[in-house]
């Protein structure tokens, strides 16, 4: 778990509270939306005090790693328009459909989030290539499999089934909603 | 930009007086309904420190100007970030609480129950924060401490304070819902320590075992602290009778309420021996024995000096835990709907058994959090 890929790093090692949650607000303005904060702090409290931040400024807290007296939070900005139903993609299934083919069929998962939230829990065996990667990482992917990609809530796995479609992918599906609402088997690394 | 400070001593003055306070706790909601600082006429408003980092207007019309306004945090770093924009805001009845809950739940606050033969004294300590209460017997230089709690160094302080050396540490039974001093005490005081052999079976260190109708003398006029065995919160639950007219009653009984028996998981094999204790073996004991408990659930059973006690002849009319003639209703009451487990109870017992031992800090987490051994 030591090596979750992080775009910044905010150091609050040795601060008290209330600074860690200060400075990690202050830090996450100057992010892009939907990359991933690691916030490393010393303050026991500041792991639920992050959570619980997090959820109400909209921003998603991906885990907690700790390690050494060091808890390291990943923490993933909001970005725009994620949240809403804005899948176009017409090859979809939902959440029962793919564990339904998890039980059955030899199938592809494609998880394209960020590599932090992939490790913070995904489905088994889903490879991980983060949608910022995949143009650049297709080669990995076999064109002959039955692919399902899933995301958080569908829609940068939209983005990626479309980039995958006109690769000349044919067997590409969009898992809607995705992770946010999988109740299926879980495993982190 | 300065802050005004109330310290916990302050607090506590105040729920021993039933004084008003405005607590505004600005820790996250979860804590707050877990555990909070409870006072009778206290007004609370709990707004986590998070929501605030961009100005305090969303309370600003919730904070009261015409009454003292406590900022409480978890360690007081949070309480005075809030009570410094509060401040600026132009409030001037606002002051932080030093140290936070973590001071809170460590002060203790003592109280002299009574004065024994030949200028012997017997104190309570009343840890507000917890609801837990530890004694102290002092006689002719020497004193004795039952149920002490894990801030071993207040009670090595308070009987130098009072020329007295500690010689006896007892504990009533291995407690789940606190860290025990008695250890510590022992080992930097030279005292011996002394638990219930069937509570020790898996200590890791040196200690006395105390055997039923055991009988210690505190100092040269020989205050008795007799041991009375009395099973059922755990299997060794051991009373004492002190100086014939106080019985401090563990875990067994308290004074609005009995205790449960199922800390250890053992719910069902120690029903019989709890209903034993409490309907028969205190039941033979003399009316007048003013019971001082280990625990206490709400600031209601608080005496007006602050102490907790009451004679056993009043808590066998007035406790319902002791009224419940049927024996089924009983095993009932006490192994069903019980509340839920205190927090890490089970790293707790460890560390008095002496298995683990965390550090200081990691210690105050363990206990974090509201007391929860009674039943009522």
């Amino acid at each position: 778990m030591t090596d979750i890929k992080a775009d910044h790093v905010l150091d609050a090692k040795g601060l008290a509270c209330p600074m860690p949650i200060v400075k990690t607000r202050k830090e996450i303005e100057n992010i892009e939306g939907g990359k991933v904060l690691l916030v490393e702090a010393t303050d026991q409290g500041s792991k639920a005090d992050l959570k619980a931040w997090a959820e109400r400024s909209g921003h998603q807290y991906l885990g907690t790693v700790e390690e050494d007296d060091v808890l390291r939070h990943y923490v993933r900005k909001a970005s725009e328009g994620e949240t809403e139903e804005d899948v176009s993609f017409d090859q979809k299934v939902n959440n029962d459909e793919l564990k339904q083919k998890l039980d059955s069929d030899q199938v592809t998962v494609l998880d394209v989030r960020e590599s932090a939230e992939y490790a913070f829990g995904h489905i088994p065996n889903a490879i991980s290539i983060p949608f910022g990667e995949l143009e650049d990482r297709v080669s990995e992917l076999n064109q002959d499999d039955e692919i399902y990609v899933v995301c958080r809530t569908g829609n940068r796995s939209d983005m990626a089934a479309k980039l995958l479609s006109e690769k000349g992918f044919e067997n590409v599906y969009n898992v809607v909603p995705g992770m946010s609402e999988w109740d299926g088997d879980v495993n982190s690394q | 930009m300065s802050v005004k400070t109330m310290n916990v001593q302050e607090i506590a003055k105040r729920v021993v007086n039933n004084e008003d306070l405005f607590v505004l706790d600005v820790r996250n909601e979860d804590a707050f309904q877990d555990w909070k600082v409870e006072g009778e006429n206290f007004n609370y408003l709990n707004v986590p420190y998070f929501d605030l980092i961009e100005g305090i207007e969303p309370i600003q019309d919730q904070v009261p100007t015409d009454r003292d306004v406590a900022v409480v945090c978890a360690k007081g770093g949070s309480s005075e970030f809030v009570a410094e924009q509060l401040v600026e805001a132009g409030f001037d009845n606002v002051y932080s609480v030093e140290g936070g809950m973590k001071a809170w739940s460590e002060h203790l606050e003592p109280v002299k129950v009574a004065d024994l033969k030949d200028g012997g004294e017997l104190y309570q300590f009343v840890r507000l924060g917890k609801g837990c209460l530890s004694y102290m017997v002092i006689s002719d230089g020497e004193a004795a401490t039952i149920d002490a709690v894990r801030m071993a160094d207040v009670f090595i302080n308070f009987a130098e304070e009072k020329g007295a050396k500690i010689t006896h540490a007892f504990d009533t039974h291995l407690h789940a819902d606190h860290i025990s001093g008695g250890r510590e005490i022992a080992e930097k005081t030279g005292a011996t320590y002394w638990l219930p052999p069937k509570d020790a079976t898996e200590l890791q260190f040196d200690y006395k075992p105390l055997e039923d109708g055991e009988d210690v003398h505190i100092g040269s006029s020989k205050i008795s602290v007799q041991a009375l065995y009395s099973p059922g919160h755990t299997i060794g639950s051991t009373s004492f009778i002190v100086d014939d007219q106080y019985l401090m009653s563990g875990d067994i009984l308290f004074v609005d309420s009995i205790g449960r028996p199922d800390l250890a998981g053992l719910a069902d094999d120690w029903v019989g021996d709890l209903r034993e204790t409490l309907y028969k073996r205190y039941k033979e004991l003399s009316d007048e024995l003013i019971v001082l408990p280990a625990h206490y659930m709400t600031n209601d059973e608080l005496n007006e000096d602050g102490s907790v006690g009451k004679k056993l002849g009043e808590l066998y009319q007035d406790n319902h835990g002791l009224n419940v003639e049927d024996e089924q209703e009983f095993r009932r009451m006490v192994t069903e709907n019980l509340p839920p487990q205190p927090n890490a109870y089970q790293e707790i017992r460890e560390t008095n058994m002496g298995k683990i031992s965390p550090e200081t800090e990691k210690k105050r987490e363990m206990e974090i959090g509201p007391n929860r051994c009674a039943v009522k």
